[in-house]
């Protein structure tokens, strides 16, 4: 809990000395210090805090890594309206991000690195500046790059669609705080995944030059679909403790509602088969492709340079 | 304590959004809370708006200076993340200083049970023009210049205007 502790206006000697309250913040992050400040954050009965926290991670990174993605279209999409919807869509997920990291770190401080003494990096900052690629459990999906328009529309489809079946069980989460997070994640979900499935519809029946590349790009992300819902250990164990949802029991929920947008698009969903991992393991293991190293390089560089910055 | 209390919130209650800045925290519904407690520290709840609301900082930042300007010594304030934030806790008054502002006010929030629906056509709203009051308008894109608003284009006036939109 942030404690916010403040002095009378007699005390300050200056207009300005009221501006630092508190104000010790680091330079690269967002200055509420904590996102979870006064949030109850007491781990519920029967469940093991090191998954929970894990858990966390995983759906904070793919929350993380494809706001990051998102992010690299601004300034670059194809009008103004559409540079800001992906923007805000970027937005939400960084939100959604920091709660649920911040959620990890609370659970189990052992997940956040070790910084220098005196660094003021908040955890949630710490997991998403100071982890290398293999500390990361997001799914294969998220990280790959964004290529043009119809892929960037057509990942953002697969992942609202799954994600927002997993949050709407989610939301009835004996954590309070996975709770409440996905119950308004819920609310922006729902209208990130009509705006891609809008669009994957007009791309789909646009022109000849629009629908060849969204067929293509529907081509080449099927095969990071499966994973989505292939059940991790971790995700196994905290749906028994009834924190987490196993993404299996969402398989036909999602399946139908993309297979409504391909129907209405037009579009025959290709037969392909999912994107292998490592002897078994994949990005929920924390093995990823080479695309998510260069996305954390650029995203944690000025960070990692200045762990003690301070403004 | 009780009067100590009615002040504290009386004073929370004056603070604005940095955002809409024509709309106080209490009108939006984001000041959820406001409670002293037997050494007389006051402790007041807020609720992000949409999770990834950069203005959470300096709401509370806000609310420190503006209850310490007062002569609240102690002030902490915290998050309240449930229940999440509709746009049905803007209050009328809020809604009505939208409107002044040029700013179309939402409907009423949709209420859930089962699946969210997807929905592939546009959304359909009864806007009114907030300039002209027309209400042949055109909605140019469901995300506008911060989270909360889509953009509209009124056809009787032409003018572009913001509408907050329900959730």
């Amino acid at each position: 809990m942030t404690e916010i502790h403040t002095h009378a206006p007699d005390d300050h000697e200056s207009a300005y000395d009221g501006l630092l309250v508190n104000d010790a913040h680091w330079a690269f992050g967002t200055d509420f210090e904590d996102p979870l400040a006064g949030v109850d954050t007491t781990v519920p009965d029967g469940v093991d805090a090191p998954a929970l926290a894990t858990y966390c991670l995983m759906l904070g990174d793919d929350a993380l890594v494809l706001s990051q993605r998102l992010s690299e279209w601004c300034s670059r999409a194809p009008d103004l309206e559409e540079d800001i919807a992906l923007a805000n869509i970027s937005l939400d997920l960084l939100g959604q991000a920091r709660l649920l990291l911040a959620r990890a770190a609370a659970a189990d401080p052992s997940v956040v690195p070790a910084l220098p003494e005196g660094s003021p990096v908040p955890a949630e900052d710490a997991l998403a500046f100071f982890r290398e690629a293999d500390g990361f459990r997001n799914v294969r999906l998220v990280e790959v790059p964004n290529g043009d328009f119809a892929e960037t529309v057509a990942r953002l489809l697969l992942f609202s669609t799954w994600r927002l079946a997993l949050f709407e069980r989610l939301a009835r989460s004996r954590d309070a705080v996975l709770a409440a997070v996905a119950a308004k994640g819920v609310k922006e979900l729902s209208y990130h995944r009509d705006f891609a499935a809008r669009w994957f519809v007009t791309l789909a029946g646009g022109t000849e030059e629009s629908r060849r590349r969204l067929l293509a790009a529907v081509d080449g992300l099927m095969p990071l679909w499966p994973e989505l819902f292939a059940t991790h250990d971790v995700e196994r164990e905290v749906a028994g403790a009834t924190v987490g949802v196993d993404p299996a029991e969402v398989a036909g929920e999602a399946d139908a509602v993309l297979d409504q947008v391909l129907a209405i698009a037009r579009v025959q969903r290709p037969e392909r088969p999912a994107l292998a991992g490592i002897r078994g393991r994949t990005g929920r293991d924390g093995l990823h492709t080479e695309a998510l190293s260069r996305l954390l390089a650029e995203m944690q560089v000025v960070a990692r340079a200045h762990p003690r910055g301070r403004w | 304590m009780a009067a100590v209390a009615t002040r504290a919130r009386a004073v929370a209650e004056t603070v604005t959004d940095p955002e809409l800045p024509m709309l106080t925290l209490a009108d939006l519904g984001v000041l959820r809370e406001v409670s002293v407690d037997e050494d007389g520290g006051v402790e007041v709840a807020i609720t992000p708006t949409y999770s990834g609301c950069p203005a959470m900082a300096t709401m509370r930042d806000d609310l420190v200076h503006r209850l310490q300007d007062a002569g609240f010594d102690d002030v902490r304030v915290r998050v309240a993340l449930h229940p999440a934030w509709t746009t049905d806790w803007i209050s009328e008054r809020g809604r009505a200083a939208l409107a002044e502002a040029g700013i179309s006010a939402p409907g009423t929030a949709p209420v859930r049970s089962g699946p969210v629906p997807l929905t592939l056509g546009p959304v359909r709203r009864d806007v009114t023009c907030p300039r002209c009051g027309s209400t042949e308008v055109d909605l140019t894109s469901e995300f506008g210049s911060t989270a909360c608003k889509a953009l509209y284009r009124c056809r009787a006036c032409l003018e572009p205007f913001d509408h907050v939109k329900e959730i």
